[in-house]
């Protein structure tokens, strides 16, 4: 029988397997990779200690500080008491149990979803969790990655396992050439307005057609870093020669005759030609332009030339009735044109988008100008690779130089659990993940965009189409 | 996890909106805590409260609602617990005093939490939720009984059956501990270890 990528992960992972007539496939899935940071372990951590258990493979775990931390100081009391009592723990469950940490400070530290790839510590075929709904980023790899609850980062800690019930499955098919100007952030936007902000809950997408292929591996993470947004338990592409270029040499990945047996392997995970899927969507990369939400959840989201909606324009009456919330949250009336729309906050960083060619797409727009007054900009970069390597670009000069401001790696206004928080009425624009209502601090609105569109918005004071830069 | 659930009676909170993200039912700042407890005076904060330090609700927010205090059931719409997979958000609802929520769809990620966490999840069409949110916004009182065992829920003479899957079920009836239950499949995962390929070994 003809199998997806999904499927050859999914049997290759089951240590026991059950079949129930209501509920299709079950299993005791083996998990690969563990990563972890200190906000959703420590209960996890906590409820093994109470059990006297052990951590099963504490090679298998990995753990970064990254959501709780300063970005002005290295310092892990930078940001208060709380946070600094949070890092600790982390550090000392890592010690007791073994787990390699890469800490404050640490030349190998980043945000979970950037740090992971870049060390070679994700490969293709792979299980990977994380306490983190993010995790899917990984699924660019040809991984089975996804988010999970603490509660089961403490079943992963103990049995290395996880129970799991099958998903169904998604394609998502992007025909065509991406045009000049567009980016991943815009591929992945355009998807999620295209099917809803739980238009794949229960589904593992796998994204494929011409546009993906021809995308990075920064690229691909970007894609699949957004999955969630749609509901997706996970984001797969399936792994190709970008894949192995990326991989080979870094540190955790296989080496000599290990490397060999891994591209062999590596090279048969693919979905088979006649494959069925219980979804299917097709897009054409022509029809993407630079996306920027405007509402308060990811699926609400048009192109920057497109005039914010109106709740009428909507049938169903629950996108009518999230339509008229989001338009007062966000203060916006329909009609209206986004360039029309001051920012007074740009955001540059997060699991989605704080790699290197993150950087290097901003910087590129940074250059042509400068932050327009009443603006403050901040780049965060990914991790403490990216920010060496952005350093040894000179991309930093760049961005200092336009006046933003260049700060030290983490999760930082994404989500703001450090002091990167804005405040009531703030307008961002920003390259995370997600809109919601308070997301980067009560009563702020967050827009979300690609790098390119966030340094273009910095420049102008408002929202801007980006190709007029190109 | 030693307890389990069967049959809950109780009156039920009308929160009646679509796509509520874990960030609105337990926003970032309550994530610092290294407990699994004292969460519920946070959930919907900034719904809840008019002013940062929770010392002003916000009187139009139904939480706040008189005739609503004591309800033990949340009743929602769509795609409920979207977002962070955050187990703050099970946690803060369960500390706060629900048992069971019912919705008319839930995140896949917020639905694993809640079965890990005794708090039992009930998707209804969106139909029968309509019918119990007029019940409810009317007769703030309406008992609403949930039987697991049964897979059903029952308010005056309506009565609505839910699906739910095997595995959840049992571990909700019978409160198991599920690591617990897993460690007794050891012998099976070193076998699978075993049989990796040298590479893919730790």
């Amino acid at each position: 029988m003809a199998t997806t990528l999904y499927d050859k992960i999914w049997q290759a992972h089951i240590v026991e397997a059950k079949k129930t007539a209501e509920t299709g496939e079950e299993g005791l899935m083996y998990i690969d990779r563990h990563l972890i940071h200190e906000v959703t372990s420590p209960q996890a951590f906590a409820g093994l200690d109470d059990k006297n258990r052990k951590v099963r493979c504490p090679k298998r775990t990995f753990a970064t500080m990254d959501h709780s931390i300063s970005t002005r100081s290295l310092a892990l009391d930078a940001c208060g008491p709380t946070n600094k009592l949070q890092l600790q723990t982390l550090a000392e469950n890592c010690e007791k149990h073994g787990i390699e940490l890469f800490p404050v400070g640490h030349q190998k530290q980043g945000i979970v979803h950037v740090m992971g790839p870049e060390l070679g510590l994700i490969q293709p075929g792979m299980t990977v969790v994380c306490g983190d709904s993010h995790t899917a980023t990984h699924g660019a790899f040809g991984a089975l990655a996804f988010g999970i609850g603490t509660s089961q980062v403490e079943h992963v800690f103990a049995t290395q396992t996880l129970k799991q019930s099958k998903a169904k499955s998604m394609k998502v098919q992007v025909n065509g050439s991406l045009p000049i100007g567009i980016t991943a952030k815009d591929i992945i936007l355009a998807i999620i307005g295209k099917i809803g902000h739980a238009g794949a809950t229960g589904h593992v997408i796998e994204y494929c057609g011409e546009a993906i292929s021809g995308l990075s591996m920064e690229e691909r993470m970007t894609v699949c870093n957004m999955s969630i947004e749609a509901g997706a338990k996970a984001g797969l592409i399936a792994p190709d020669q970008i894949t192995f270029d990326y991989l080979q040499g870094r540190e955790y990945a296989p080496k000599g005759e290990n490397w060999q047996q891994a591209i062999a392997y590596w090279k048969t995970l693919v979905s088979d030609a006649d494959a069925s899927f219980d979804t299917v969507v097709e897009l054409n990369a022509a029809d993407i332009t630079p996306q920027v939400t405007w509402g308060t959840n990811p699926g609400q989201v048009i192109g920057v030339n497109q005039a914010v909606p109106s709740p009428s324009d909507f049938a169903d009456p629950i996108d009518k009735d999230s339509a008229n919330k989001a338009l007062s949250y966000m203060d916006l009336t329909p009609g209206q044109k986004l360039s029309d729309l001051s920012v007074n906050n740009v955001f540059i960083g997060s699991c989605t988008n704080g790699r290197i060619e993150d950087m290097r797409a901003a910087a590129a727009i940074a250059k042509q100008g400068k932050v327009a007054q009443g603006v403050t900009a901040i780049v965060v970069p990914g991790s403490v690779s990216v920010k060496a390597q952005a350093e040894a670009e000179h991309l930093d000069k760049i961005f200092i130089e336009a006046g933003f401001e260049w700060r030290l790696p983490g999760c930082s206004m994404c989500l703001g659990m450090n002091d990167d928080i804005l405040t009531q009425g703030d307008r961002c624009a920003s390259t995370s993940n997600r809109n919601f209502e308070g997301r980067q601090g009560r009563g702020a609105r967050t827009h979300l965009v690609s790098p390119a569109m966030a340094a273009a918005a910095a420049l102008a004071g408002h929202f801007a189409d980006v190709r007029d830069y190109q | 996890m030693t307890t389990g659930i069967n049959i809950h009676t109780g009156s039920a909170m009308p929160l009646n909106q679509a796509n509520v993200d874990t960030d609105q039912i337990i926003p970032k700042q309550f994530l610092t805590a290294v407990t699994r407890s004292g969460y519920g005076k946070h959930l919907f904060h900034d719904w809840r409260y008019l002013d940062q330090h929770e010392q002003v609700p916000n009187p139009d927010f139904v939480l706040n609602k008189a005739q609503y205090q004591g309800a033990s059931i949340l009743l929602t719409r769509e795609n409920f617990g979207c977002g962070s997979s955050r187990e703050h958000a099970p946690w803060s609802l369960d500390d706060y005093g629900f048992k069971v929520i019912i919705a008319t769809s839930f995140a896949d990620i917020f639905y694993g939490n809640c079965i890990n966490n005794q708090l039992l999840p009930v998707q209804l069409t969106s139909e029968q939720m309509d019918q119990l949110f007029a019940i409810v916004e009317q007769d703030a009182d309406a008992q609403i009984t949930v039987n697991l065992q049964d897979q059903t829920v029952k308010v005056n003479d309506l009565s609505f059956g839910f699906d739910i899957a095997e595995q959840h079920k049992t571990n909700l009836l019978k409160g198991l501990d599920a690591i617990g239950q897993t460690l007794e499949l050891d012998d099976k995962i070193t076998a699978f270890e075993n049989n990796l390929p040298q590479w893919q070994k730790a």
